[in-house]
């Protein structure tokens, strides 16, 4: 089996992949009022998430993670609209898209 | 030798550039170092030979979502100064979460081997296919059910951002499908002789079939004829 990313390591590639991850977490916490630089953090942690599983899919030589990534990015593409979406949808309502403010359905 | 050196350029800007869109003041310069992020990660793709899941990463992230994401920085009028606020506030908070998170993966990653797998679909069931018609003989068989569930997803996603974002105009006109099921011709169709130079204003300007635009305006819009009720809805803020 000659997997492509051999001569790398699976290593390097979920090191990469773990600091993503942390980056985007560490962004949520940093941008906590602005929507639309969190939903960017989440599709760089759904691209963590994609990028191990490439790495895997190599290394294991098996196309399933592939797939999964085709899933994945179907999901995170769809999400990204409806969260746009509401985002625009909110800000048309309220002139601002502040998070603390979305409050109007406590009881 | 290359590889290495190809995956840690390719590595190294990606980090980069993952730690500017969460730092960036100006929200267009996170957006922007997020398709550098996307473009990073696609070569990261390419060096673990996934060529199709590169190019599909630049095309629907880089050519879809991104300028989805800059087109919705660009239209909403935000001050995104005030938005920064929390900024210090919750940074230490953020440290500890990510660092606590950070070093977890580490010690799990430090002490592992991988288990052999048991391969389902081999990377390379043919020698001389390539990666994408390898994708294909897959996707169109044995994940067949959940490339139909990606279309579902995509298909539900569409109707709730067109649900969400759709509103009724003051201007807007709607369909009557009765009225346009049981039209005929003559109601349709009205043939009017002009005197050279002449307009139509006399006799009823240019709305065919007359009246019909009423109908099928929305309620207080201009159509509907409730001028008054239409500007003010028009000039609301």
């Amino acid at each position: 089996m000659t997997s492509a990313i051999a001569p790398i390591g699976i290593g390097p590639y979920l090191f990469v992949s773990a600091a993503l991850l942390v980056l985007g977490v560490f962004g949520i916490f940093l941008n906590r009022k602005n929507v639309i630089i969190l939903l960017m953090s989440m599709e760089l942690i759904l691209l963590s998430a994609n990028l191990n599983l490439v790495a895997f899919s190599s290394a294991h030589g098996d196309l399933s993670g592939q797939v999964m990534v085709l899933f994945v990015l179907t999901i995170a593409a769809a999400e990204a609209a409806i969260g746009l979406a509401i985002v625009t949808v909110y800000f048309r309502n309220r002139g601002s898209i502040q998070v603390e403010d979305v409050t109007m359905m406590k009881g | 030798m290359m590889a290495q050196l190809v995956f840690y350029v390719f590595a190294t800007v990606l980090l980069f550039s993952a730690v500017m869109v969460i730092s960036a003041r100006n929200p267009v310069h996170s957006v922007l170092f997020l398709i550098l992020a996307f473009f990073n990660a696609a070569g990261l793709f390419l060096v673990a030979g996934a060529e199709f899941l590169a190019m599909l990463l630049v095309i629907v992230y880089v050519g879809a979502v991104a300028v989805l994401f800059l087109f919705v920085v660009m239209m909403l009028d935000i001050d995104f100064s005030s938005l920064r606020d929390g900024f210090q506030k919750h940074a230490p908070l953020g440290v500890c979460v990510g660092g606590v998170l950070f070093a977890e993966l580490l010690m799990a990653f430090s002490n592992w081997k991988m288990a052999p797998a048991n391969i389902v679909t081999p990377l390379n069931p043919v020698p001389q296919l390539t990666n994408t018609e390898a994708l294909g003989t897959v996707i169109y068989t044995h994940y067949v059910f959940l490339f139909q569930a990606c279309g579902l997803v995509l298909l539900v996603a569409m109707m709730g951002a067109i649900v969400l974002t759709l509103r009724e105009r003051a201007t807007g006109r709607r369909q009557n499908i009765d009225k346009q099921h049981a039209r005929t011709v003559e109601e349709t169709l009205e043939l009017v002789q002009l005197p050279l130079g002449e307009n139509v204003f006399e006799s009823g300007g240019f709305l065919r079939p007359k009246g019909s635009y009423y109908e099928t305006a929305v309620p207080g819009s201009y159509g509907s004829g409730n001028q008054a009720v239409a500007e003010k809805e028009e000039n609301r803020p």
